[in-house]
């Protein structure tokens, strides 16, 4: 998945004398607004963050005296989408129109129909709607399943993505990386695996899978300090 | 015009094709697409469907749902600018005019048009809220019994979709706290006269409550439970001190509220039906028919249950700590606030061991170690009339709380060498003042425990209140002169000075260090006087003073009301002094017929009874006290 890179920062963050007592404290808390949400100088959005060299020394700047600035690095693991990127989420609800997937767990996107590309037929069994493809059978989309699309465009404010599964290389992540077992958990069985498929499987879910899995219990980490550093 | 127009069009559509689904959908993409190349005709009939409102015939229902149904698929195609008309009448729509079918096709275009695109997301948000309120036509009708069901039917619905955009756009979250504040319906007293908006009120904070226990509440709770309090605080101090007092002698006034409460809870307790022949309630009479205040009584109360279910599913605990951190930043700096922190007292009553000790230990922090004056002493005072007040709290916990205040006065102490300068250390003499309130109200039932008894003794109280910052003089005179006594009963404390209180209420040291707050005379857990509220939830949990045994109380024989008070006395001393509180409920039961003869005994008349009982040195304490709530203190 594209769209997710750690950067190092120079910051200066300015504190308010009231907050002079606990100054790393104050310090946390400026860094954590910056959280789940769009920064233009980041050009992205701030996962995560972790200050690693805290400078001794503050200054009282003239201009914006009574505050005094603390200059500090930062490490920052931002998320910030481009149009055309890849983008790896989680199919929320899927109908006719459209398919809605949440990615990294925060960030909701959107795929309407048009930009569903032909070779995927919408299907509907029981109530449960499903995107098959046309050309391979095991290729489906359906509520649950990590799907790769392209990004069309981004609303920065509430993090809205809008994307498309035209390019050929979109689709469910498991059928793309080879993992059939993956993408259809339920109805797998009845059919026949081609032979050594299966040892590739399994390799696919160790090698191709394990990122994005690390990458979102990373990011659920992440999360958790930072409650923990809000309370 | 429109309006017929579609009707017509679309339903002979509809009868002569028999469109599926998909085909409406396109049919309706198409009427959206148009718009752009100039022709709108089938765009200005959709809009026209929108309107429909007024008592439906099931045809024109079936063309709206149809409608609805069409454009949840087509939502990718609603442009803001070119459908703005379309856009508009969507999010003007109200779910409360129409019936189920309507309303679940509705809110599937608000999740659909939310999860299309983030421009939306504000907007579907801000009509859900919305229709958090019914409208003002319908409130009589929802009044009724019948009305529920349809609240229901509506509300459930209006949370569900909720939850569904968040699950959609986990960002919404964020916003909908906010679009939930934003909304909140604003208390002008002008306005409240009307009934109907006082009920909308009530709806909207159900609302906010449900949100906080519904399935979206780690994202949004700790907001709501907030906005709550701030609700209840601003509707607290809404309510001028004039509304309280509009007889012309105030401390009549509250020696007859004390005495109606008084009556209120024997008769309660005995039986509810008797209520009824009482006199006036304390409500009516102190806070007359104050609309705002039945307001904030029943909003309260509304809070009261939900900290009760809150209890029942195991999450107080959570709940208590954003009620806390909002206490803490909002309620502890209001200046005088009356009625709001009843809710931090309740839910310490639900938890005495966790929330009840938490409250305590959160306030002596706060007084040990603040910045600000005026926030550590209105901590100091909250903790004093907490600590007096709660029945729920065991006296060794008392104990130990009083201990952490004596040894930082001592500290105080310690550290000054000047005179008396009520101004200069205004905190001292406010922790002072907070130690014997206290132990005005727990005295006997401290020394009544052997361990908490040598406890008490050894507490450096004497160098802390003789010391030559002279406490005993700066802090009020009724609160001195009633500790003093019981002090001196317990051989707790004795002064070699005499003190002449010429039974002042207060005095111009007390003034001074009580500053222009005059946090001297907060005793914010004083009883409290809305009607609801503290029948049903407070009083239970409550110490009133009268059912306070003081250390001097049984040896008193030259008293009038000897034979009263000795009765009084031993009745409580089994029931009500039992500090285990909730435990002794089947005692305070038994004890029940004999306190009421006690009563009886008394012939109490509201108002010849307060000189009859009041009069005597033993009853003095509440009417001198309890005028933290007159205008003098203003």
């Amino acid at each position: 998945m594209e769209g997710l890179s750690v950067s190092d920062a120079n910051l200066v963050v300015y504190v308010h004398p009231s907050r002079s007592k606990n100054v790393s404290q104050a310090i946390l808390r400026e860094l954590s607004s910056l959280l789940f949400k769009f920064n233009e100088t980041f050009d992205g959005v701030v996962l995560a963050y972790a200050v690693n060299a805290l400078d001794k020394h503050a200054r009282i700047l003239s201009g914006v005296h009574p505050y005094f600035g603390v200059r500090l690095k930062a490490n920052l693991l931002l998320f910030s989408p481009k149009p055309n990127m890849l983008l790896e989420g989680k199919v929320v609800k899927l109908m006719r129109e459209s398919i809605h997937v949440i990615v990294l767990g925060f960030s909701s996107a959107v795929i309407v129909d048009e930009d569903i590309r032909d070779e995927f037929r919408y299907k509907s069994k029981r109530g449960e709607g499903k995107y098959v493809s046309r050309v391979h059978k095991r290729h489906t989309i359906k509520v649950g399943t990590m799907i790769r699309f392209l990004v069309k465009s981004l609303d920065e404010e509430i993090l809205h993505i809008s994307g498309s599964l035209i390019p050929d290389h979109t689709g469910s992540v498991g059928w793309l990386d080879g993992d059939v077992k993956n993408s259809t958990t339920e109805s797998n069985k009845k059919r026949k695996q081609p032979d050594g498929e299966i040892e590739v499987q399994e390799l696919g879910i160790a090698s191709g899978d394990t990122h994005s899995v690390n990458n979102d219990r990373e990011i659920k980490k992440k999360k958790k300090r930072r409650n923990a550093e809000e309370h | 015009m429109g309006v017929e127009l579609a009707h017509n069009g679309e339903c002979h559509e509809m009868e002569d094709v028999n469109f599926s689904d998909s085909e409406l959908v396109y049919h309706v993409r198409d009427a959206l697409i148009s718009v752009q190349t100039g022709d709108s005709d089938s765009y200005h009939q959709l809009v026209g469907v929108m309107h429909h409102s007024e008592r439906l015939a099931p045809d024109e229902v079936a063309l709206l749902v149809t409608s609805l149904k069409a454009l949840s698929g087509a939502v990718s195609y609603i442009d803001n600018v070119h459908h703005d008309s379309l856009l508009n009448s969507i999010f003007g729509m109200s779910l409360w005019k129409y019936g189920p079918d309507v309303m679940d096709a509705l809110l599937e275009l608000i999740i659909a048009l939310a999860a299309s695109n983030g421009k939306y997301v504000d907007s579907c948000l801000d009509m859900l809220v919305s229709n958090f309120m019914p409208p003002m036509y319908l409130v009589n009708t929802l009044k009724q019994p019948r009305g529920l069901a349809k609240k229901e039917q509506v509300l459930s619905r209006v949370h569900t979709a909720l939850e569904g955009i968040v699950d959609l756009i986990p960002m919404a979250a964020s916003r909908l706290s906010s679009v939930v504040v934003h909304r909140m319906p604003t208390t002008f007293k002008k306005d409240l006269q009307k009934d109907h908006l006082m009920y909308r009120t009530e709806v909207y904070v159900e609302n906010i409550l449900r949100l906080e226990s519904g399935a979206i509440r780690e994202f949004v709770g700790s907001r709501m439970l907030m906005a709550v309090v701030d609700m209840l605080i601003e509707l607290d101090v809404a309510i001028g001190w004039d509304d309280i007092l509009q007889d012309d002698s105030c401390k009549g006034i509250f020696a007859i509220e004390l005495e109606d409460a008084d009556e209120v809870a024997a008769d309660d307790d005995n039986d509810e039906n008797d209520y009824a022949e009482l006199p006036r309630t304390l409500n009516r009479k102190s806070l007359g028919k104050n609309i705002v205040a039945d307001l904030l009584d029943s909003l309260m109360v509304q809070t009261f249950e939900h900290l009760e279910s809150c209890a029942r599913n195991k999450r107080l605990g959570e709940v208590f700590e954003t009620l806390l951190d909002s206490f803490m930043l909002t309620i502890l700096n209001t200046y005088k606030s009356k009625f709001a922190q009843f809710v931090m007292f309740y839910a310490c009553a639900l938890d005495p061991e966790k929330c009840g000790v938490k409250f305590a230990n959160t306030l002596v922090d706060r007084f040990v170690c603040s910045d600000n004056a005026v926030t550590r002493m209105s901590a100091v005072a909250y903790l004093a009339s907490y600590l007096a007040r709660a029945k729920f709290l065991s006296a060794a916990f008392v104990a130990s709380t009083l201990k952490r205040l004596v040894d930082w006065c001592l500290e105080y102490c310690e550290t000054q060498n000047g005179e008396m300068n009520p101004k200069a250390h205004r905190v001292f003499y406010s922790g002072c003042q907070a130690i014997m309130y206290v132990l005005c109200f727990r005295m006997r039932s401290l020394m009544d425990v052997p361990r908490l008894k040598s406890q008490l003794l050894v507490m450096p109280l004497g160098p802390v209140l003789k010391h030559k910052l002279d406490p005993l003089k700066v802090c009020l005179p009724s609160i001195v002169e009633e500790f003093l006594k019981q002090a001196k009963a317990a051989y707790l404390l004795t002064t070699s000075e005499t003190f002449i209180f010429e039974d002042l209420l207060e005095s111009d040291f007390s003034r001074d260090f009580g500053g222009l707050e005059r946090l001297d005379m907060f005793f914010p857990f004083d009883p409290c006087l809305l009607k609801k509220c503290d029948r049903g939830y407070i009083r239970p949990n409550f110490v009133y003073w009268k059912h306070v045994r003081t250390t001097y109380g049984s040896d008193e024989e030259d008293s009038s009301d000897e034979d009263i008070t000795e009765d009084f006395v031993v009745v409580n001393g089994e029931s009500f002094m039992e500090e285990e509180g909730a435990g002794s409920l089947d005692e305070q039961h038994l004890d029940l017929d004999e306190f009421d003869y006690a009563m009886n005994k008394m012939s109490i008349t509201p108002k010849n009874g307060f000189t009859y009982r009041f009069g005597g040195e033993q009853m003095q304490m509440p009417s001198r006290i309890r005028p933290s709530t007159t205008p003098e203190s203003l």
